[in-house]
């Protein structure tokens, strides 16, 4: 398959590494150069500078006709939409957006943005170690609705 | 009118400024206290020093009884977080984004954006105005903006010169209907016979553009060599 990911952090890297070890086709995005000092030298995808919420950057880079793209970067909303961009724009089917604000990510579960949320995740990690109750807080959440989420939007995308 | 205005720039500062002078309800959100403190001297208490990406605190900020949010911060990402969560979370009925990369105003709009104001595309656009450019000039996009108004001026080498649009390969799902002659505006037939230094409006698919300049510019490098 081809992954692309925007965000070279320590998940973003770490996701390269073992998609790329597995064979899969890899393209990774930072605005950082020296994000990349993270991936091992084996790496053999792609390690491109550059930002992901950019629609010319991501086809520069190949992400058009991309079969996933998880958007990982340090800003929620970066990482929105990069994802919503990917769906828009590059058509393509599979996102995941890192929202770390439990009310965002919820929202743009139901707008139709897979959402993964780091405070819920460790938080079920976390309650479930000390064997106390779920917070009630998901960590990854599925699109609720079809994206995009207005009536015009997918009128336009059916005509394109 | 309660305007949401969030983002406490330079644009932030004037418009929250402006429609109070109007007699409209504002509230202005910045997320930087040191800044949001200094306006708030300023123009009194009718800031809320929190980051207006935050669904708590645009719900704090009154965002479900808004009129219109605008959200005119200088980070495209943010805008269209923060018109998204208002127009589907607080049912705002109108909401306005400022858009930096002038790329981004149709995902804008397909995203549910209402209004989209790209400075860089209006200062771009005057630029277009003032200085003679062998392009197609972008008047305005229209309905789902796959629809665009456009101006070719016809210069020394456009093939359409002497000719009329009847006699011009002109794309299907595009129309030139007017010409600007002196001045003065009047509908284009499809007679009319087209003059050096014409101005054309036409109206037509983003997707048409290479053909019609091919119609109505031409190759200038061609006309301008001797």
């Amino acid at each position: 398959m081809k992954i692309v990911i925007v965000g070279c952090g320590r998940v973003g890297a770490s996701a390269a590494e073992v998609w790329d070890a597995a064979g899969h086709e890899v393209i990774i995005l930072d605005l950082e150069v020296r994000a990349f000092e993270r991936l091992p030298s084996s790496f053999g995808g792609t390690a491109i500078r550059g930002d992901g919420t950019d629609e010319d950057v991501l086809r520069r880079a190949g992400a058009e006709g991309a079969d996933i793209l998880l958007s990982l970067t340090e800003g929620d909303n970066r990482n929105i939409m990069a994802a919503q961009l990917a769906q828009e724009a590059l058509r393509i089917e599979r996102v995941v957006a890192k929202v770390n604000d439990p009310l965002r990510a919820t929202a743009y579960a139901e707008l139709g943005v897979p959402t993964l949320c780091r405070t819920g995740l460790m938080l079920d990690a976390v309650s479930a170690h000390l064997g106390l109750p779920p917070s009630g807080l998901v960590g990854m959440q599925a699109a609720t609705s079809p994206h995009p989420p207005s009536g015009l939007a997918r009128g336009a995308a059916t005509e394109a | 009118m309660f305007v949401l205005v969030v983002g406490g720039g330079k644009v932030g500062y004037y418009l929250a400024k402006e429609l109070i002078d109007s007699g409209h309800e504002v509230a202005l959100m910045e997320k930087d206290p040191a800044r949001a403190r200094q306006i708030a001297d300023e123009i009194g208490s009718i800031v809320i020093p929190h980051d207006g990406c935050e669904g708590k605190y645009l719900a704090e900020a009154g965002c479900n009884r808004a009129d219109v949010v605008a959200a005119v911060t200088g980070d495209d990402e943010d805008n269209l977080v923060i018109c998204q969560m208002a127009k589907h979370h607080f049912d705002v009925p109108r909401t306005i984004a400022r858009v930096n990369n002038p790329k981004n105003e149709v995902l804008f709009r397909h995203l549910g954006v209402d209004e989209q104001v790209s400075p860089t595309r209006m200062i771009l656009g005057s630029i277009e105005q003032d200085i003679p450019v062998h392009e197609l000039l972008h008047l305005a996009a229209l309905g789902e903006g796959e629809l665009e108004i456009i101006e070719a001026h016809l210069q020394q080498g456009s093939p359409a010169i002497g000719r009329a649009p009847r006699d011009l390969d002109i794309p299907d799902g595009c129309s030139l209907f007017a010409v600007i002659r002196g001045g003065v505006a009047t509908p284009l037939r499809p007679d009319t016979v087209m003059a050096e230094g014409d101005k054309i409006i036409a109206i037509g698919k983003q997707e048409c553009e290479d053909l019609l300049h091919g119609q109505l510019i031409g190759d200038p490098e061609a006309a301008s060599s001797p």
